[in-house]
């Protein structure tokens, strides 16, 4: 490992320190002098008619400055869709008009129906009391299968019925699967469900609107993961704003987790108020708001069926699933249940036929949309949950049964239309089985079986496609973006570089990690090199971050500038040196002429770029700065296998959690030690999924789980430490860096293993229990026990 | 609008507040002081731990006026005085115990209190005792760890 802060090393956060003296700039640490506040008001009803508002009251008191209601939202767009699929016939999507406050009716707990601005927050909350709403209540739609089996009540009248698409993949193969599904030795079936969860980033979001009347120039800061995905969605299809009178900030971000990946209502709002109003409009989420208002995750009703010969071959997998849109369709909601789960039903298996359904539905819920490993940890979790099932009936051990069906051969073209450029499946379960220390785990059980407790082992494989994505390939698939990444690299004349990239750090380090990228190509201290991000006036068109694709994306099209960069420094150096410059090496940051021991260092070089008194101003133009962007080839494919063990008391069906174990293949590494905190905390979110997370609604649509109190997040004592490695590395054959993303892998591969876990101390203790759908409470597990 | 007087991480502060202006609205709106957080209306996630009069408190479960004239220390007040990170913060940095840093101004406020009253905790008395400060991030587990190395124990155990 080079101790000098290059590739490999693990050199301590830069952006800590900020963050450790309170010094960080979040959003809601900016106030724009003279900026008023707004305050939503929120159904509390999930589906109604709006029969009357009645602003009156509210706009006399002290401090308001206007009331906005549906009404001033007529002339402008609706909150679009980024992604539109094509169904099983043939037929794009159903979907709905989004306003940016309701019109006409209310589809979910939490849809805002008006605005206050006002001086003071206390103000826009107190003027918000006196606003009477008559609204007539609709029956709710909550119930995937029920909302599309009857369409008597629609969340929106102007479709056909509450089914967004009925999507069918591959469709050619629907019958071929049937058949073989039908003649096999053997199918294991299992219905599960994939609870629903709040990513629940622990900052929540702000937005602050600024307008200049004389310049005609608006500005959004906002807690976004992609800024210019903001802009365009914003500025072209809500708003009118041209893109070069728009600008939006996202600063120091607190947590992601997809969640703050989509255009928001209130983001255009503030930018709209701000000139309405002509003062700056600041919103502040307050933690009752974001569980009402920020996109959800998962919410899956699944049923999958795998088949399999005499000897646990697999021949066929086949899954039907249901998958919750909420309301509206959120910025990406349709592609997570389709294009990021359906491709990922292989698995690390050679199943060769494989037949994925997915109905999508619209319910007077908030808004589903893509969270942490969106679509994958929903594939990976039947699939892996289906594979225990299968080996106790077929009386295989279950890693034996997942070994057998092993991709061994790379690449490997899926019956799922993804190829595989890399990977080596039984190198991490080796690992694993060594980390893990698998071979321990009878003694460990008999000695919690003298202690009373249930102890059980999970294992699992899992396999994501990350670094999203080949453009063309996307926009076939139903894509309204492109999903290559930018960067530009500025050396200023004293050698020290500044880098603009497109990606978007709200967690993950980039601050640190992208400078040790660059050190390394150039053989200079990172600590020469700065990271600029999240301000469209500042950084190139950039498609942000998300799907763990920083450092496969962004990190090659920074890759890619910075060699650009090295070419003409060569050529510089080339004539300093009056040398060819085809003979110019760079090495530690000294250009040298090979065979010859003349050389000239990085920073005379940078210097001449900017100060071109002896320079090839014929061949070449001064300045040193370059852009790139690039456009991956192919997903990247990280895969990795878990164990987990827990311990459950037969008395209360309490789950223990006594050890966690990853072994995951990211490719190469650029900084371990935020790789390793990347999966320690996909692991705390997994694992809450798994024993902790949930959000309820009623009958009513009224969510039960809406604050802390009642929606469990992870804390730290229900979590271990983790045993974690990623010394399996078979590295991306498609991209520079050989990386293949580490974000998401956490948050995908460890539900399965907690449930496969829980399911086996059951079993050993002679429960005929093969499955209990998430999250595992005590009362789950003690009712599964006593039934 | 009452007038609230108090110290802060040493300085003698004062500013008008409604009597319903949480003592953490009036660190950041009133002292700009934008290091203390709000990650919650329920008091349940800890980012906007303080110490008041030497004690942990959640900044949003008292009044600002309920501080009158006391000694008030927040995370801009944690590091040396030559400005280089305090123990705590150091081992946050050193374990890579934050990541988005959000909940990281709580976290090492409670994790002050902890080692106050507790010099050498226990792995489970950590845990236990961070039950009020909520991470999305870093799954705890570097969490726990920095704060076992700042009382000065091993944490092998815990190594990757
Ligand atoms: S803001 Fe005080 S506990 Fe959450
Ligand atoms: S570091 Fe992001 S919430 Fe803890």
């Amino acid at each position: 490992m080079p101790a000098d802060g290059g590739i490999g090393a693990s050199p301590k956060r830069r952006e800590d320190v900020r963050f450790l003296t309170g010094k960080g700039n979040y959003t809601d640490d900016i106030n724009v002098r003279g900026q008023a506040y707004v305050h939503f008001v929120r159904s509390e009803l999930a589906h109604g008619h709006i029969n009357s508002i009645d602003t009156g009251a509210a706009s006399a008191m002290e401090g308001v400055v206007r009331i906005f209601t549906g009404a001033d939202f007529e002339s402008v767009g609706g909150i679009p869709c980024g992604w539109q699929i094509t169904d099983r016939f043939g037929e794009v999507m159903q979907e709905p008009a989004h306003p940016v406050l309701a019109q006409g009716k209310v589809r979910h707990v939490g849809d805002p129906i008006a605005a206050v601005v006002a001086e003071t927050y206390e103000q826009a909350r107190d003027a918000a009391e006196a606003i009477e709403i008559d609204i007539s209540e609709l029956p709710a739609v909550i119930d995937m299968k029920a909302a599309v089996a009857n369409s008597d009540v629609k969340v929106h009248e102007d479709l056909i019925s509450n089914l967004c698409y009925d999507w069918g993949f591959v469709e050619e193969n629907r019958d071929a699967v049937d058949a073989a599904i039908k003649g096999a030795h053997h199918v294991t079936t299992l219905e599960l469900v994939n609870n629903r969860l709040i990513a629940n980033p622990m900052e929540p979001r702000v937005a602050v609107g600024d307008y200049n009347s004389a310049t005609d120039d608006h500005t959004l800061y906002t807690t976004s993961q992609n800024p210019h995905v903001i802009r365009l969605l914003m500025g072209a299809f809500v708003l009118g704003i041209p893109e070069h009178k728009l600008r939006v900030v996202s600063p120091d971000v607190g947590g992601g987790f997809g969640t703050k990946i989509f255009h928001y209502a209130e983001e255009a709002f503030c930018t709209f108020a701000a000139k309405a109003c002509g003062r700056p409009v600041k919103w502040t989420s307050s933690r009752s708001e974001a569980f009402m208002s920020d996109a959800h995750g998962r919410d899956h009703v699944t049923k999958i069926e795998l088949a399999m010969d005499a000897e646990g071959m697999f021949q066929a997998l086949r899954t039907e699933t249901y998958a919750n849109m909420g309301a509206y369709l959120s910025t990406f909601a349709p592609s997570v249940p389709t294009w990021l789960h359906g491709t990922l039903m292989a698995g690390n298996y050679k199943t060769p036929l494989i037949y994925v359904n997915v109905k999508a539905v619209f319910t007077n819920t908030v808004p589903v949309d893509a969270y942490r490993g969106a679509g994958r940890p929903e594939a990976t979790f039947q699939l892996e949950r289906v594979i225990d099932k299968a080996a106790r009936e077929m009386g295989i051990d279950p890693i034996e049964l997942r070994r057998k069906n092993f991709i061994t051969e790379f690449p490997y073209a899926t019956p799922v239309a993804v190829e595989y450029d890399t990977g080596d499946y039984h190198a991490t379960m080796d690992k694993l089985s060594e980390i893990a220390d698998l071979s321990g785990f009878e003694a460990r059980r008999a000695q919690s079986a003298s202690n009373g407790k249930l102890r059980g082992l999970g294992v699992n494989c899992y396999i994501e496609a990350c670094g999203i994505a080949p453009s063309n390939l996307v926009g076939q698939l139903g894509a309204r973006a492109g999903l290559y990444e930018s960067a530009t690299v500025r050396v200023n004349a004293t050698g020290g570089l500044v880098v603009m990239t497109g990606s978007h750090s709200h967690g993950q380090g980039h601050e640190t990690a992208f400078p040790q990228v660059i050190a390394d190509m150039i053989g200079i201290d990172a600590s020469m090199v700065e990271i600029v991000h999240g301000d469209t006036a500042k950084v190139p068109m950039g498609m942000g971050t998300y799907g763990s694709r920083s450092l496969a994306v962004g990190g090659s099209a920074m890759f890619k500038a910075t060699e650009k960069i090295i070419n003409k420094a060569k050529k510089i150096a080339a004539h300093l040196m009056e040398a060819a410059d085809s003979d110019i090496e760079l090495k530690d940051g000294q250009f040298s002429v090979a065979g010859t021991d003349k050389s000239v260092a990085w920073g005379d070089v940078t210097l001449a770029a900017y100060v071109p008194h002896n320079y090839p101003l014929e061949d070449i133009e001064p300045g040193l700065e370059e852009t790139a962007f690039y456009d991956p080839a192919n997903f990247t494919y990280p895969s990795g296998a878990y164990a987990c063990e827990v311990e459950v008391d037969p008395d209360t069906g309490k789950v223990d959690i006594k050890s966690f174990a990853a072994a995951d293949d990211f490719g190469n590494i650029v900084n371990p030690m935020i790789v390793d905190g990347q999966v320690h905390g996909g692991i705390g979110q997994g694992i809450g999924q798994a024993l902790l997370e949930q959000a309820v609604y009623d009958s009513d649509g009224q969510l039960l789980s809406g604050s802390y109190m009642d929606y469990a997040m992870p804390r730290a004592d229900d979590v271990p430490y983790y045993t974690v490695d990623h010394s399996c590395q078979t590295p991306c054959t498609h991209n520079p860096l050989g990386v293949k993303g580490c974000g998401e892998a956490g948050a995908i591969g460890s539900p399965p293993a907690v449930v496969n876990a829980v399911v086996d101390a059951l079993q050993r203790a002679g429960h005929d229990i093969t499955h209990i759908d998430m999250p595992l409470s005590p009362s789950k597990v003690w009712s599964a026990m006593n039934s | 609008m009452t007038k609230v007087s108090m110290s802060v991480n040493g300085r003698a502060v004062s500013g008008e507040t409604e009597g319903r202006t949480l003592l953490s609205q009036f660190l950041r709106e009133e002292l700009n002081l934008t290091g203390t957080h709000i990650g919650c209306d329920t008091s349940q996630c800890g980012a906007c731990v303080v110490h008041v009069d030497g004690k942990a408190v959640k900044s949003c479960t008292m009044f600002a006026a309920e501080a009158e004239g006391a000694d008030v220390m927040t995370i801009e007040g944690m590091a040396n005085t030559d400005g280089s990170l305090g123990m705590i913060q150091q081992a946050f940095q050193d374990h890579h115990g934050l990541q988005c840093g959000f909940c990281t101004p709580g976290m090492v406020m409670s994790a002050a209190d902890l080692l106050k009253n507790n010099p050498k905790p226990t792995e489970t008395e950590v845990r236990a005792y961070l039950e009020g400060n909520i991470c999305r991030c870093t799954g705890y587990h570097n969490i726990v760890k920095a704060i076992m190395a700042a009382s000065g124990q091993d944490v092998t155990i815990a190594a990757e």
